[in-house]
């Protein structure tokens, strides 16, 4: 991806934390995390970004449950899912295809999707590869069910769903995405062929606005060199030359 | 306490068939005692991830030394999938016992408290729970009417925690500082081994801001010291990982020829893992 496209993405997610107190980001997840950072910029210091799996940037002190005991106490109000597959009930598959267990092809694994889909209330589900492959009509293992019946315990789930052509927000009482943006240079018919669910969506979607100079001068600044710390390599799309520790 | 081990000694302890907990990648990571198991020949050990892993899990896997795994995810971060631990289970020679990051502290925090289960949010309707017989669903007893449906998981006690710190002291307390989860798993499990950079004077215990960081010897089965034993992964506040290194192995590791050679290179040639300073014998 081009810094301009991965500035979108960025800018995108940012515009969706904006007003929220606190967000986690996981590990190897560095546009979600150069969101949140952008988001944090824009709020005067909020929200609060927690970084997991990486000691620079953590506010940790209780080992790892402290996250999914945070969440649990409500005190995450947006985190990031990615998935091998997301079908069109917003169900994720992080596990493999194939069968499970011997899976035909195995991914690493469910990680903390399991739980925190269900406890954090604004998830965004973050997916750049868009193609009938990742989404996919009916996922072949749910690592954390999209919608719940109403009497399971659920103050959280799926909020939108972002990937390299498009923005989805999730509808939680039909329980189907709705298509909300498409990026620049993108069409409906090219991510309707692309998209292996069927999703709802207006005649003449808006196109997903392109970031402006002043966000561009933030990735390439102060946020860029927040993130070097963490994402050495990444940030380098943004601050030039090579960074990489 | 048993006393501080050679690394080989102290991977003698880890019997075959053993349930082997050991921590996520990102710190505090026993590498040079996951190369004593390998050499040792180790099999049939159960791992379980606390709650993912990375090179150790993988290098373990690729070795022939685990039977099942019990764990959240194994990845080698921004290097990729683990190959070993994918090719295994693609090819049914692991079984996989999935789960997610807060069932294994929680099972763990069970096995801490000594009760049989901890219930979990979450989990219902994740295939996750169908693939787990061992997990159950109750109705909320406590619930104020209607129904609660909510998860029980067994506690997890593990036969041995395997990790490595900073630094313990001449009594065989571990400085472990924020890795909480660390704790836990001593206190969860029936030993636990640590290799550490270096053994030090003095008590931890007698300084309260120390203390606040420090795993009690009476969790610590035994000891080996084992400098840069984190390594090709880093030490917080210690040295960095060897990125250079860890890429080679993922390139390596996605072939069995591959893995075969960079054992032969980094696990049987011992160069990297002398272990120094034998202070006492079993």
């Amino acid at each position: 991806m081009s810094p301009q496209q991965t500035a979108l993405l960025i800018d995108v997610i940012a515009g969706m934390l904006g007003g929220l107190g606190r967000v986690a980001v996981g590990a190897s997840s560095p546009i979600p995390a150069a969101a949140a950072m952008l988001a944090r910029e824009r709020g005067g210091g909020r929200p609060t970004v927690s970084l997991l799996g990486t000691q620079a940037g953590s506010d940790m002190t209780d080992g790892g449950r402290e996250l999914f005991d945070r969440a649990g106490q409500g005190r995450i109000d947006a985190f990031f899912l990615g998935g091998v597959q997301i079908d069109g009930g917003a169900n994720i598959n992080l596990i493999g295809t194939g069968p499970h267990p011997a899976a035909s092809k195995r991914f690493p694994g469910s990680y903390g999707s399991a739980y925190l889909y269900f406890v954090v209330p604004r998830v965004i589900l973050f997916r750049v590869e868009h193609t009938p492959r990742t989404l996919v009509e009916s996922v072949d293992f749910i690592s954390a069910p999209g919608t719940s019946p109403p009497e399971v315990y659920r103050p959280g789930g799926p909020y939108a769903l972002v990937t390299g052509r498009c923005v989805f927000r999730f509808d939680a009482a039909r329980g189907r995405f709705r298509l909300a943006s498409l990026h620049p240079g993108h069409d409906l018919g090219e991510v309707r062929a692309a998209t292996g669910f069927d999703f709802d969506c207006d005649e003449d979607p808006p196109t997903t606005p392109v970031p402006g100079a002043e966000t561009m001068a933030l990735l390439r600044g102060p946020i860029g060199r927040a993130l070097a710390e963490v994402y050495p390599r990444f940030a380098a799309t943004f601050l030039g030359g090579s960074r990489e520790a | 306490m048993t006393g501080t081990l050679s690394l080989d000694r102290l991977a003698g302890r880890i019997g075959d068939g053993a349930l082997l907990a050991l921590p996520p990648d990102y710190s505090f990571v026993p590498m040079a005692a996951v190369r004593a198991l390998v050499r040792r020949g180790a099999r049939d050990l159960h791992l379980l991830t606390v709650p993912q892993a990375g090179i150790a899990a993988d290098l373990l896997i690729g070795a022939g030394c685990v039977a099942t795994v019990e764990t959240a995810a194994v990845s080698l971060g921004e290097l990729g999938n683990a190959p070993r631990f994918c090719a295994a289970v693609e090819g049914g020679r692991v079984a996989i016992r999935d789960s997610t990051c807060p069932a294994i502290h929680a099972a763990l925090q069970a096995a801490e408290k000594g009760v049989p289960f901890m219930p979990l949010r979450g989990l219902i309707g994740s295939d996750l729970l169908e693939a787990r017989p061992d997990w159950r669903v109750i109705d909320n007893p406590l619930a104020d009417g209607g129904s609660d449906p909510i998860v029980l998981l067994p506690a997890l006690r593990p036969d041995v925690a395997l990790f490595h710190a900073p630094y313990a002291d001449e009594h065989g307390n571990v400085w472990l500082g924020a890795r909480r989860e660390l704790v836990t798993m001593a206190h969860a499990a029936k030993e636990t081994l640590v290799t550490v950079e270096e053994v030090r004077s003095g008590n931890l215990l007698a300084d309260e801001t120390l203390a606040a960081g420090t795993l009690p010897a009476l969790y610590v089965t035994a000891l080996a010291e084992a400098p840069r034993g984190a390594w090709p992964l880093g030490l917080a506040g210690r040295y960095e990982p060897d990125r250079a290194h860890l890429a080679e192995y993922a390139r390596l590791a996605a072939s069995e020829e591959g893995f075969a050679a960079y054992c032969a290179a980094h696990v049987t040639d011992t160069t990297a893992d002398e272990s120094t300073g034998l202070i006492a014998a079993e």
